[in-house]
């Protein structure tokens, strides 16, 4: 960090200003492997220009070489997209695009923590890339929808072939989606809180 | 043709075995680290930290004071209005634990003010699902 206080500082546009009354937060995140369409669909429906957050990690060389000491570390940056949507003047919504394969979920510790869910992002042509992911949501008790993508060229296999390959109970929605598009990203998350929705009422106290 | 298929992991082997986290203060959950990976600042006694989330709101109290770092001052400018602290990171180009440092100081002199976010709860909140749905309706 080589700061000096001369330095300008971006911050949020004008327009980007949360209100005072603004009092608390959610979050939903968004995995998927390399490429579906993650920060597309963070940016389809985001209110301000989508941002990125980072973090370093190190990778402790202990016991994969021993040449340099057992001290020698290698730093990675990752980087996480998100975007914001107002829901009224007291709650904003935080969507985090996330990478979903396996080295990266270090970051989840602190992201899937309160999400109110996720939106898993496939890719019919590489689904292999979303079932660990499927897998790890289902063990932290994440609750979930699958989004498929309807890339150029992408196999079409009919739904109920996809959900018996990605071994999904019936009750988790699969739906098509075009990340491009606000419209279909929105109705992804919409799916997604239905499904919550569901869930909620099916545990609530009669 | 039909997709490749899902096989589901085996339960017995979960968490896969991994060396702890290195540094004091992982809390229970981050003993559960994949791969030997552990945040460069995370060394620190962990207490306050776990009180910051990706999407806690964050509200200046005052005007950054002369004595304050330089770090600390763009932090109170960026938030005279309420900012997430994903946002904060994300303007100010510092990792997320590099801001939940700067923000456990803040918080502890009092500078800031923060907003804790609703998280999911074993029964979530109906009404709270339908304000977001709500809220998305209008998109
Ligand atoms: N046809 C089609 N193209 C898409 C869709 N979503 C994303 N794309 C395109 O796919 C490419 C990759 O999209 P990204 O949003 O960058 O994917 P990502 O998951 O963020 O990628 P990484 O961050 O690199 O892992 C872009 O060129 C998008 O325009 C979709 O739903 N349909
Ligand atoms: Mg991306």
């Amino acid at each position: 960090m080589d700061w000096k206080s001369s330095d300008p500082v971006p911050g949020p546009r004008a327009e980007d200003h949360l209100p005072h009354t603004a009092r608390a937060a959610v979050k939903i995140v968004i995995v998927g492997g390399f490429g579906v369409g993650k920060t597309t669909m963070v940016g389809s429906v985001s209110e301000i220009r989508p941002l990125t957050t980072e973090e370093t990690m190190t990778q402790a060389g202990v016991g994969v070489d021993d040449n340099f000491g057992s001290d020698s570390k290698t730093a990675t940056t990752v980087a996480m997209d998100f975007g914001r949507i107002s829901i009224t003047e007291q709650l904003v919504l935080y969507l985090f695009g996330t990478p979903g394969q396996e080295r990266f979920w270090f970051l989840w510790n602190g992201l899937f923590e309160g999400a109110l869910g996720a939106v898993v992002l496939l890719d019919t042509r590489r689904p292999e890339v979303s079932f660990d992911v499927i897998g790890r949501l289902e063990e932290r008790g994440v609750p979930f929808v699958v989004a498929v993508n309807s890339f150029p060229g992408a196999p079409r296999h009919p739904m109920r072939e996809l959900r018996a390959a990605l071994d999904l109970s019936d009750e988790i929605p699969i739906v098509e989606c075009d990340a491009r598009r606000r419209a279909s990203s929105r109705d992804v998350l919409m799916t997604l809180m239905h499904f919550l929705h569901s869930l909620a009422t099916a545990r609530a106290p009669v | 043709m039909t997709p490749p298929r899902r096989r589901r992991r085996d339960p017995e082997q979960q968490p896969p075995p991994g060396p702890a986290p290195a540094g004091p203060g992982g809390k229970e959950g981050e003993q559960r680290q994949p791969e030997r990976l552990y945040i460069l600042t995370g060394a620190t006694d962990g207490g306050e930290r776990a009180s910051i989330d990706l999407v806690t709101l964050i509200v200046a109290c005052a005007d950054p004071q002369p004595t304050a770092t330089p770090e600390q001052s763009a932090l109170l400018r960026l938030c005279r209005s309420p900012l997430s602290v994903a946002e904060i990171s994300a303007y100010l180009s510092l990792p997320f634990s590099v801001v939940t440092l700067l923000l456990t100081d803040l918080l502890a002199a009092e500078l800031v003010q923060a907003r804790a976010p609703v998280v999911r709860k074993a029964t979530p909140d109906r009404s709270l699902l339908e304000a977001v749905m709500h809220g998305l309706e209008k998109l």
